[in-house]
Parts: C-alpha cells; sequence; structure tokens
C-alpha cells in the first residue's frame, strides 16, 4: 500500500446502513438510495431500466437518442423471444457528435425518425434520451410530437437520461411511456378471463410457457409487458380483466396505474420455482371464482410436476446443504430464488439487490434464516467479503459478478437477461436446479484444489 | 479504384464502435496498480466494465462519481472527490486514472483542477491522470490512444538516457501483448511497453484474489521512457494529437517510429527489422525458423485462401494491419471498414491495393456501422469476415462466417487469448481463417454441386445399369 495513504481513513461509512446480518440488526436495511460516488456499485443508469423493459417489444424501432456508446453497450444483448419480426434487435442511434452538443440535436433527431420511417415501416417508435440531451435540452417530446403528425404513426418519447435517478427511474419512465402507448379515450368493453401479463420479457421463451398454462387452465393473455409483444396487442391491454405482476420492481407502477385509468385490478405472482408456479396458478383460478378452472389448475400441477419430480429429486441429492449467494437486479428476483434455493435443499446465506425496495427486503428478512448477510447496491469489495466470510459454495448474478465468483473459486448460476434457458414454470425450475448441479458439482473445483507440481 | 463514403448520417444502425472512455478504461487497465474512475452518471462504468469483463473473462472494477441529477446542475466536483476518497479507502492504488464522460465534459468540469485541488486538501503527493473522454468526442481507439498519451504525458518526467525502447501496443489482446514481449526478449530488447495489460485482463488463477491484479506497466518506467532510445508505436493509422509517441518525440526528443501492428508476414518484418536496427542485435535462429514456418503455412495454405473475398471491421490499427495480412495471402479484402473517423486508414489502405496491384478493389469506409458494412459484404459477395463479435449478424443472417478477432467478443470464450501476431501469431490467424474457408466449402461442395450440375437421371439408364449387374 502508498504510504501516502494513511491519511485516509480505510472504510467507507457511508455503506453501514445498507448492509445488515439477519438477528443482529434491530433496524430497517437502507435502499432504494443513490449510489455513493467511488463505490464501484453494480448498478447502471436510468436508460438502462428503461431500455430494459421496453426493447422486447419486437414490432418497435428503438432509437437512442444520444452518443453512440448508450446504443452500442446495450445493443441485442438480452436473450427476449419473438415470434415475429426481429426488429427490436436492432440498435438505432442518432449517434451525436460534438456539433450537435453545440447547437443541439433536435433536426437530426427529425431527420432520423424520417429516415427509420422510410426504412422500416414500423408502426411505433421509442425515442430514448440519454444524459447529454437532457442537459443540452433537446426537447424530445416536441419532436416526437412532430413526427406522430408528420407519419401517423406512434413515436414515444422515453425521459431516460442516465442522471435523474436510478435503474428503477428507468423503469417508471418506460411505464409511463406504456401508458401512453396504451392510452385510449374509447369505451372499453372488458374480456372476461382475460389477463394481461407484466414484468416477463420472454427470456428464452419464458412468456410463451405461461402463456401455455394460462391457455390450458382457460386463460387468455391479452398482452405481455414486454415479452414478444407487438404494437397491436398492447393497445388490447386495457380491455383485460386482470393484471398478473411477476417483476413487481419494474412494474409496480404500470399496474397501479392500469388500476386507476381502467379498473384492472392485479394481482403480485411469481413463475419461478415449482411452489410459486403452483401458487400462482392456483390464485388465478381463485380470483376468477372459476370451479372448472381450479380443477384444470390440479390436473395442470399434478402433470407438469410429475414430469421434472426425479430430475428435481436427483438434483436434490446433491446439492442438499449448500450454500449460495445471492446478487441480482431486483426483489422479486431474490425472493424468488430463496424459494427456489430451498427446493433444492440449499440455504442462501447472502443476499442482495440493486433496487430492491423496502417491502422486498421486509419479505427477504422474513424468509431467510438467522445469520444471513443482507445488503443493497452492493460492490464487488462487499461481494468479495461476504462471500468469503458466509462460506458460498455458489453466486447468483449478472455478467460482472461472474468473474469475480470464479476468480474465488466459487460456482456461479447468470440470472440475468443473457441467458439462453428459460427459468420459468416446471420447466424453468428444473433448468435452474440443473444449472445449478451442472456448476456446483462441476469436477473443475476438484482440480483448483490440487496441489501444483512445485507444492502449493 | 477504393472510395470514402463521405456525408453526414442521422441514424447509425447498430454500431461499429464504441466511446472513449471505453478505450480509456482499457488503457488504464494497462498500467501498474491503477483504479479508475468514470467523472459522470452510474451507468456509463456500469456498461462499460460488463462490456470489458465478457471480453476478457476478468472482473473489471472501474469507480464512477455516480452524478445525479443536483451534480449535474451544480457541479460534480464533491461526487469527484468522494470518489477519490472511496477508491483509496477500498482499492489502495498506487494511481488513479480520471475519465470524463459526456454528461461531465457537457456540463464543463474541469477535472484536471478538481484532481489538483483532492491532493492539496489532502497533503498528497499522488499520481492522478486525467484525461477528458466525451463519449461524442470519438470513439474507443482515440481513446485507448488519448489515454494512453495522457498517462505518459502525466508520468514521464525528464530522464537520462537509458538506452531502453519505449513500445506503445494498440488495443491487442493479452495474448497478443505477451508474444510481443516474449520477441522482444528473444531479441534482447530492453523495453517498457504500455500499456501491458497481458497479466492484468488475463490473470491466472491464484489465491488468494487482489482486487487490482498484479502486472500491468510500472510507473517508475513510464516515467523513465523520455530517456528511451527510441519510440516503437503500433500506430500508422493514430492521429499525432493522440499519439504517445508522438509527445515523447516533441517534449523530449525520443525518435519515434511507428509500425503496423505485426499480424502478416511484412507487417512482422517491418517490426523485427526495426528492432534489429535499433539494438544491432541479431536476429535469433529460433525466431528465423519461426519465420520460415509461417512462410511454409502460406504456402500451404494459398489456393484455399485466394478464395477467400474478406470484410474486415473494427478499430483502424487492427483494421489496417488484417488488410495487410489478408493482401499477402489473397484473401482479398473487399470490405475495409471502421467505425471511427478516420482518413489515414483510407488513404493507406488504396496505397496498399495499389502498391499490390490488387485484381479486386476493397471498399473503405470510416465512421461505419453494421447495416453498411453487412450490406456491402452481400452485395460484393463477401465469403468471410473478420472481426469483433458485434458483427454476428453477418455469421447470423448473411451465412457469412466470421473470424472472430478483435474487441469485443462477446459471443464465445476466450477474446483474451485470441492470439494474431507475431510470425506464430499470424500462422494461427491464418490458418482461423484458411480453416473457417474450408469449413463453409466442405459443408456446402455436395450440395452445391447437386444444385448446379445435376438433372435428374434417365429411369432407362439406371434400369439398365441394374440388367447389366444381373
Amino acid at each position: 500500500m502508498n504510504a501516502e495513504l494513511s491519511a485516509i481513513e480505510l472504510s467507507i461509512k457511508e455503506r453501514e446502513d445498507f448492509i445488515a446480518t439477519k438477528g443482529k440488526q434491530k433496524k430497517q436495511l437502507r435502499c432504494d438510495a443513490e449510489s455513493i460516488a467511488g463505490c464501484v456499485s453494480q448498478r447502471a443508469c436510468v436508460f438502462c431500466g428503461a431500455r430494459v423493459v421496453l426493447n422486447p417489444i419486437t414490432d418497435a424501432i428503438h432509437l437512442i437518442h444520444g452518443p453512440i456508446g448508450c446504443a452500442s453497450y446495450t445493443w441485442d444483448i438480452r436473450g427476449s423471444l419473438s415470434s415475429g419480426t426481429e426488429l427490436y434487435r436492432n440498435s438505432f442511434s442518432t449517434d451525436l457528435k460534438e456539433q450537435d452538443v453545440i447547437f443541439g440535436g433536435e433536426k437530426k433527431l427529425a431527420r432520423a425518425i424520417d429516415e427509420l420511417v422510410a426504412a422500416y415501416h414500423a408502426k411505433l417508435i421509442f425515442v430514448y434520451s440519454t444524459c447529454i440531451v437532457g442537459v443540452i435540452g433537446d426537447d424530445i417530446e416536441a419532436v416526437c410530437r412532430a413526427a406522430m403528425v408528420r407519419h401517423h404513426i406512434k413515436v414515444i418519447p422515453v425521459q431516460s437520461s442516465g442522471f435523474i435517478g436510478n435503474k428503477s427511474a428507468g423503469y417508471r419512465a418506460a411505464c409511463d411511456s406504456l401508458l401512453s402507448l396504451i392510452h385510449t379515450e374509447k369505451k372499453i368493453s372488458k374480456k372476461p378471463k382475460s389477463v394481461n401479463y407484466l414484468g416477463d420479457f420472454n427470456l428464452a421463451g419464458e412468456a410463451w410457457i405461461i402463456r401455455d398454462y394460462l391457455a390450458r387452465i382457460g386463460v387468455t393473455v391479452s398482452t405481455v409487458f414486454t415479452g414478444d409483444a407487438s404494437y397491436e396487442e398492447l393497445k388490447t391491454a386495457p380491455a383485460a380483466s386482470l393484471n398478473i405482476i411477476q417483476c413487481a420492481g419494474s412494474m409496480a407502477y404500470l399496474a397501479k396505474q392500469m388500476e386507476e385509468l381502467y379498473h384492472i385490478p392485479y394481482l403480485r405472482i411469481s413463475f419461478l420455482g415449482i411452489e410459486d408456479t403452483a401458487v400462482t396458478l392456483r390464485n388465478i383460478a381463485e380470483y376468477f371464482e372459476d370451479p372448472e378452472m381450479q380443477q384444470k389448475v390440479e390436473i395442470l400441477i399434478e402433470e407438469e410436476s410429475r414430469k421434472v419430480t426425479d430430475e428435481l429429486s436427483f438434483y436434490r441429492k446433491k446439492l442438499e446443504g449448500k450454500k449460495a449467494a445471492v446478487y441480482v437486479g431486483g426483489g422479486f428476483k431474490a425472493i424468488s430464488l430463496i424459494k427456489q434455493f430451498r427446493e433444492i435443499g440449499m440455504e442462501v446465506v447472502m443476499v442482495g439487490t440493486q433496487t430492491g425496495q423496502p417491502d422486498d427486503y421486509d419479505t427477504i428478512n422474513g424468509l431467510v434464516t438467522e445469520g444471513t448477510v443482507v445488503l443493497d447496491d452492493a460492490n464487488p469489495a462487499e461481494l468479495e467479503k461476504f462471500m468469503i466470510e458466509q462460506g458460498a459454495n455458489l453466486l447468483v448474478g449478472g455478467v460482472k459478478e461472474r468473474p469475480l465468483a470464479y476468480k474465488l473459486g466459487v460456482a456461479f448460476v447468470d440470472h440475468n437477461h443473457e441467458r439462453k434457458h428459460p427459468l420459468s414454470g416446471f420447466v424453468g425450475a428444473v433448468n435452474f436446479a440443473r444449472e445449478v448441479y451442472s456448476t456446483v458439482c462441476s469436477p473443475v473445483w476438484r482440480s483448483i484444489q490440487m496441489k501444483t507440481p512445485w507444492g502449493e | 479504384m477504393s472510395r470514402k463514403i463521405e456525408g453526414v448520417k442521422n441514424v447509425n444502425e447498430n454500431p461499429c464502435n464504441m466511446c472513449m472512455p471505453m478505450g480509456g478504461i482499457l488503457a488504464l487497465k494497462g498500467i501498474e496498480q491503477t483504479m479508475v474512475v468514470l467523472h459522470g452518471s452510474q451507468g456509463c462504468s456500469t456498461y462499460m466494465r460488463r462490456h470489458i469483463s465478457q471480453h476478457f473473462n476478468e472482473p473489471i472494477d472501474v469507480g464512477s462519481s455516480s452524478l445525479n441529477e443536483k451534480g449535474t446542475i451544480y457541479g460534480g466536483e464533491k461526487n469527484l472527490k468522494q470518489a477519490f476518497n472511496n477508491i483509496l479507502r477500498v482499492y489502495h492504488p498506487q494511481m488513479i486514472g480520471v475519465l470524463t464522460t459526456c454528461l461531465a465534459e457537457t456540463i464543463g468540469e474541469d477535472v484536471e483542477r478538481i484532481a489538483a485541488e483532492y491532493l492539496r486538501e489532502n497533503k498528497l503527493n499522488y499520481p492522478i491522470v486525467t484525461a477528458p473522454t466525451p463519449g461524442y468526442g470519438g470513439s474507443h481507439a482515440e481513446g485507448y490512444f488519448f489515454t494512453v498519451r495522457r498517462i505518459v504525458e502525466g508520468l514521464a518526467k525528464k530522464a537520462e538516457k537509458n538506452y531502453k525502447i519505449n513500445i506503445f501496443v494498440s488495443n491487442i489482446s493479452p495474448a497478443d501483448i505477451r508474444e510481443i514481449k516474449r520477441i522482444l526478449d528473444l531479441m534482447q530488447v530492453r523495453y517498457t511497453l504500455c500499456p501491458d495489460f497481458s497479466d492484468t485482463l488475463d490473470r491466472p488463477y491464484v489465491r488468494p484474489y487482489t482486487k487490482i491484479p498484479e502486472g500491468g506497466t510500472k510507473l517508475a518506467d513510464i516515467a523513465e521512457m523520455s530517456g528511451a532510445l527510441a519510440t516503437v508505436q503500433m500506430g500508422m493509422t493514430v492521429d499525432e494529437s493522440i499519439s504517445p509517441g508522438e509527445y515523447l518525440r516533441e517534449e523530449f526528443g525520443v525518435p519515434l517510429y511507428t509500425i503496423p501492428i505485426p499480424i502478416g508476414l511484412e507487417n512482422t518484418d517491418i517490426f523485427i527489422k526495426l528492432l534489429q536496427e535499433l539494438t544491432g542485435g541479431v536476429i535469433p535462429l529460433s525466431l528465423q525458423n519461426e519465420r520460415g514456418r509461417l512462410v511454409d503455412a502460406m504456402i500451404d495454405s494459398h489456393k484455399y485462401n485466394f478464395e477467400g473475398r474478406s470484410a474486415i471491421f473494427g478499430e483502424p490499427e487492427l483494421v489496417y494491419a488484417l488488410a495487410g495480412a489478408c493482401i499477402e495471402n489473397g484473401i482479398m479484402p473487399l470490405v475495409v471498414a471502421t467505425g471511427s473517423k478516420n482518413s489515414t486508414l483510407c488513404t493507406l489502405v488504396q496505397d496498399l491495393s495499389a502498391e499490390k496491384g490488387l485484381d479486386f478493389i476493397p471498399e473503405i469506409v470510416t465512421e461505419s456501422d453494421f447495416k453498411e458494412i453487412r450490406g456491402l459484404s452481400v452485395a460484393k459477395g463477401v465469403n468471410v469476415a473478420i472481426g469483433h463479435s458485434d458483427g454476428h449478424y453477418l455469421e447470423e443472417q448473411e451465412n457469412i462466417p466470421l473470424v472472430r478477432l478483435g474487441f469485443p467478443i462477446h459471443d464465445r470464450i476466450g477474446g483474451q487469448r485470441i492470439l494474431s501476431v507475431g510470425y506464430t501469431g499470424t500462422a494461427m490467424f491464418l490458418d482461423r481463417v484458411t480453416n473457417t474457408l474450408l469449413a463453409a466449402k466442405q459443408k456446402s461442395y455436395r450440395q452445391t454441386m447437386y444444385n448446379k450440375f445435376y438433372r435428374g437421371k434417365e429411369k432407362s439408364e439406371v434400369a439398365k445399369y441394374e440388367l447389366l449387374r444381373v
């Protein structure tokens, strides 16, 4: 260590309130606050949050108004699948340069929209604002309004300048854009036994799995927000009779607004893990007060469980007693992971999120055992410290966390938007267990324990 | 003759480049015990960390001043100083590199002043290197060289002659850097290579884990670069204003030799010959044999290669070296593209094509995107693409196989281990391209020939044959 640095005190006091050990502290964990400078937060920005939520809309042009980086780093990095067009897999940018920053980028944006409309004949364009757009004061609302008049299509601004908050603010910006997209003045005739499925991005076909389950119990899905969604489909959302909401971190706001505007009640649900999936299906049937549906649910649960029981119990035998650490984006994911680990006999010894809300942490606190470390907006140093201290055999996280786990000799499960296998429903529960098994029980961990030829 | 597409574009469709601070991070990761702070909103550092991490399969820690609305309006000084504090507390680095972002530059942050003030306030004599790298100011390629220049500007002091050679490498893989160092050692050259991320971005598995990886160019060595015998810079396409070698020449009179990245026979020859001239040393037999083996390999695969029609894309410096390597093997580059703004690349590739009297005319495009590269590749009948993995739509949607090379490699593992420099590295590169062409041919030729020539067999003919057999 550089001797010069002795003048600086060596711990980050400001982070202490964001970390708690169950059973030790009585105080409420701090969360939903701004990241502290220099702490190497794993969080992204407002723009990231907005793009995550909106990008799965397949027939939209996603145009990023800003310098090139924002479009580069978010191009086709997520595994949302489409049953139709692949337009959403392109990353369009106005590629602002120094001159645009000085003189403003509104005209360039308008020309970009014109060019894209001519080239792709899309009915829907999302225009994302980025940090500098917020600073140089481009009025993207006005540009979008004018373009709508010019082209008779929907051109929707997304207020996602990076610095105006954290990822959660981006979710909210995306939800505002979705509300403006589905807005209707017409009288709505409700479709009976139909739902909107909020907070599933159809990673590796997850929304398709759930659509199938729901079809089998006699429920139609009007639209999914936003996995494999299209413009026409999204517009049918106000007519649904129920909203079921999975990823609450990103979609709770939308559900509340839709309840107010279109009188659609909502149910918080989870299709992650056997237990949650069964509970969810039963809750939906109960909501519709339909005995026939309830019967169908039981048949489905029975059929699907039967298919996976043997494989799951094999993994459970192999994994019983292992310890997991969890660091993911939102509270919903963390909560369902704790339950899923329980299903395969594993205990969660560390759990944290980037954007969890106070009620998420309350739920987490209720689920985990004494001694589990709970932390909000963690950084690599904290993840390292607690993975080691808590003796974790496995970390669940995203791309940035993976190499850290590996460097510590800890197994890793990707629970991010890039994965190429579904984790939802009964089939997803098996995939999850299989992935945990494939990393925790890999022979590689034996090799790293071996003595080197030079005796270390 | 070759042509450069000019004119203002309003939309970039599927970018072929990244932004300035990205290159800056890569450069700073090659300096001993250094931490990086991005002055801007939290997302920039996270996105870039994710991108770099996926390529190298390494933990990439980069601090952020996490600018919020307040910082944006009233200035981010407080945030940046707090970031310094926290980085020093947790990482204990020997140096901090500060890169700005769009946001910081647009609100007019003077990071150099803030850094100086921070050091004064805390009575620290400590190296903080700053580089203004707004995302709109250029691509990651310029960000990389400019940051290397800023590092040298910040650290190099007037020094006694030390007869070492400064080697500035462009953004090549850790495996490439190790190969360059092996060659330098083979030729018994005393050198300072910068930035050296051969260990820091491709570190061995060792316990215990350290937050900042071992390795990187030593600060003390950079300080003495001013006393070197000469600077060798892999930077044919690098503008003087961002050239670290140019700075050392101007400021300290260190002679500058600019060479291409040693990929390809001729490009490697240039490197080896220059080293020999500068040091007066001998070229060891083992290296002579490596050259011989490369030439042998080139002959072995020349007919397969001459069927290759390539699209080459990526950072200007890499693209130029690859164009040379392709041309000398007959893998004719029909499309040569970069996302960066770089007219030197156009001139260089045009000159190269003219010098070699090519039968094919390369289309050279700068400030390009993958919409353009894809369109040109299809129109011109390209059958092999060479570049980073953002070109994967060529493969996925146009059936043009992609030989992955450069940065970033997202959809395959081992980007950090791809070796392409020197005689041996070139042979490995060439094998990858040749085998890709061979694989495509072997996969398709039966069907192709069938479609092209088979027009049905007369039933009677078959029957006759059957009769004869009986």
